[in-house]
């Protein structure tokens, strides 16, 4: 079986954000895999464990990206491979990764491609789906179980707290959501074994992409932080004379109620 | 200037969501001199035309089918080209809900399109829309706009306020046939953890639940006051980690964002992930027992005690506001 694993490398969910120059601030910042693709990588390492096969991870990045690379490897994964953005403009978007991914994709044979649903930095979840439409293959997001028996899939997705059963054939792309499984912490032996796992990085010609067909096709004007939330009014007193005091200021202050 | 929008409608359980009428606002706002066009999409779904009209939208187009019941991928991707193709908008806004999200970035491949997600403000500057989203859950925001083509983005639930009802509206609702076909998604089953409930994205109150709950049955007393309130219940990380409730009630960085008119965090601690996820809502209220939890810091009224003496005292006397006393 023929796993891939589509991973972005983000900032630490710990991390606070400043803004500097109109940019995210990242300097001495802290990043991790994306918790959701982390999902991912755990799920496609127990189809692999389960059916035989090999899981590789792909992501799209500069060679910083290759240390989140290194710690897939470490948990189980058997190859990373690195799109190289080093030849592109400042402002790359979906548009842009999702072309880049496919362009990797539609010479490789793969029966399943997993993501994270979303990324915790950008929260757009845009690329995996525009990745399954480019590749023209089935997608189910938001997945929470993954059953694959031959080239049948039955999938449990969360859809705002219901739970639906669906199946569908390989091949087949899935966002995961929380709840699929408790992903691993690599293990020593494991981050020794990654040290010699093939890691390729891949630059736009050895995509046979050119860089004026990547360009973004939305731009981003400003980013700015949310005005700071001042702390409010303790309340005082016994249980029900704070309540009866928060009551009083939700009706008359923030009139809410 | 003038645009003509389309926006996607979204029924659930029988009934229109609230953002289906915030697409059709926020559709207003970029159309200008041109029209707003809603489409409604399921299997009989005809009968909420009128509303649409009402609150706002100028045309509605109507593609039922009995493969439109549920929402798949395929299926509705296909009725979305087919009305692009028909209708040529200038803007195309779909909610930012499950579907949504699953839809709009396949039919942005497709049509080799820009998309912005997840708007929570839309301005005109000039001849341009200018998007406003939250990045890093709400941590900070960017504006974003799509370079050329078709303007097309996601929006939020609850953050562009829909437009009165106006009954003497009208407008024309007209069906759209479908064709659909090698739809590859095929539902067995849908199980309802959800019924009766208020969805977390969509819910005016929200009474959340960190691990001072302590258990399962602690969330009870949060389901009550909710339950008063006409809204949901969350919870944090932690609540979700100890197994306490399903992960599908996370607010957070991972998880959900939300922005209710009224949070009431409960026995939460306050990490930096979740305050990502509900510190842009209207007003917080706090309970704790820590007087130094981080929680008060975004929080606009704090309550510090044993949240098992506060609730059950809380609950009663919003009886009797709702009761009109």
């Amino acid at each position: 079986m023929n796993i891939f694993v589509v991973m972005k490398r983000t900032f630490d969910t710990e991390e606070k954000v400043e803004i500097k120059d109109g940019r995210v601030d990242e300097e001495g910042a802290e990043f991790v895999i994306n918790p959701y693709d982390e999902y991912a990588i755990e799920e496609a390492i127990v189809l692999k464990e389960a059916n035989d096969g090999e899981v590789t991870v792909v992501t799209v990045g500069d060679e910083e990206a290759e240390k989140e690379l290194r710690t897939a490897l470490a948990m189980g994964a058997d190859k990373a491979v690195l799109l190289d953005t080093e030849d592109l403009d400042d402002e790359v978007d979906h548009y842009t990764i999702s072309e880049m991914l496919a362009a990797y994709f539609k010479n490789q044979e793969f029966d399943i491609i997993l993501g994270g649903n979303v990324a915790v930095d950008d929260g757009a979840g845009q690329v995996a789906p525009r990745l399954a439409e480019l590749l023209d293959i089935n997608q189910l997001t938001t997945i929470t179980k993954l059953d694959i028996d031959g080239t049948k899939a039955t999938v449990e997705r969360d859809v705002e707290g219901d739970v639906e059963v669906v199946e569908t054939e390989l091949p087949l792309l899935v966002t995961c959501q929380q709840g699929l499984n408790e992903p691993r912490y690599p293990s020593l032996p494991g981050i020794m074994k990654a040290k010699k796992k093939p890691l390729e990085t891949l630059d736009l010609d050895d995509l046979d992409l050119d860089e004026d067909e990547l360009e973004a096709k939305t731009k981003t004007v400003d980013r700015f932080l949310p005005p700071e939330k001042q702390a409010g009014k303790k309340l005082d007193g016994e249980p029900a004379e704070q309540v009866e005091e928060l009551i009083k200021l939700l009706r008359t202050e923030a009139k809410v109620i | 200037m003038s645009k003509n929008v389309l926006v996607l409608a979204e029924a659930k359980d029988g009934e229109l969501r609230n953002v289906s009428f915030e697409v059709v606002a926020a559709g207003k706002k970029i159309a200008g001199e041109g029209s707003v066009k809603a489409l409604l999409v399921g299997e009989s779904v005809a009968s909420f035309s009128e509303q649409l009209i009402q609150q706002g939208a100028d045309e509605v187009l109507v593609a039922e089918h009995s493969d439109l019941k549920t929402y798949t991928t395929d299926a509705y991707k296909q009725v979305l080209l087919q009305v692009i193709e028909s209708e040529s908008p200038d803007a195309l806004l779909i909610p930012h809900t499950s579907s949504g999200k699953d839809l709009a970035p396949r039919l942005a491949a497709k049509l080799s399109s820009g998309l912005v997600s997840d708007v929570v403000d839309i301005e005109e500057v000039g001849e341009e829309v200018i998007f406003t989203r939250p990045i890093y859950s709400g941590k900070a925001f960017e504006k974003k706009s799509v370079s050329s083509g078709l303007v097309f983005a996601t929006v939020r639930p609850n953050n562009i306020p829909a437009l009165e009802v106006d009954s003497s509206r009208s407008g024309e609702t007209k069906d759209v046939s479908v064709d659909l076909k090698d739809l590859r998604t095929v539902i067995k089953d849908i199980v309802k953890k959800t019924s009766g409930k208020v969805d977390l994205a969509e819910a005016k109150v929200i009474v959340a639940g960190g691990r001072g709950v302590k258990s399962a049955d602690g969330f009870k007393p949060l389901e009550e006051l909710a339950d008063i309130l006409g809204g949901a219940v969350g919870a944090s990380r932690g609540a979700c980690d100890a197994e306490y409730c399903d992960y599908s009630l996370q607010i957070g960085q991972t998880g959900k964002v939300v922005t209710p008119e009224l949070y009431i965090a409960v026995g939460i601690s306050g990490a930096i992930q979740h305050l990502a996820g509900m510190s842009n809502s209207k007003v917080i209220v706090a309970i704790n027992k820590d007087e130094e939890a981080p929680i008060f810091d975004v929080a606009d009224y704090g309550l510090v005690g044993d949240l098992f003496d506060i609730l059950p005292i809380l609950t009663e006397e919003f009886k009797k506001v709702k009761a009109g006393a």
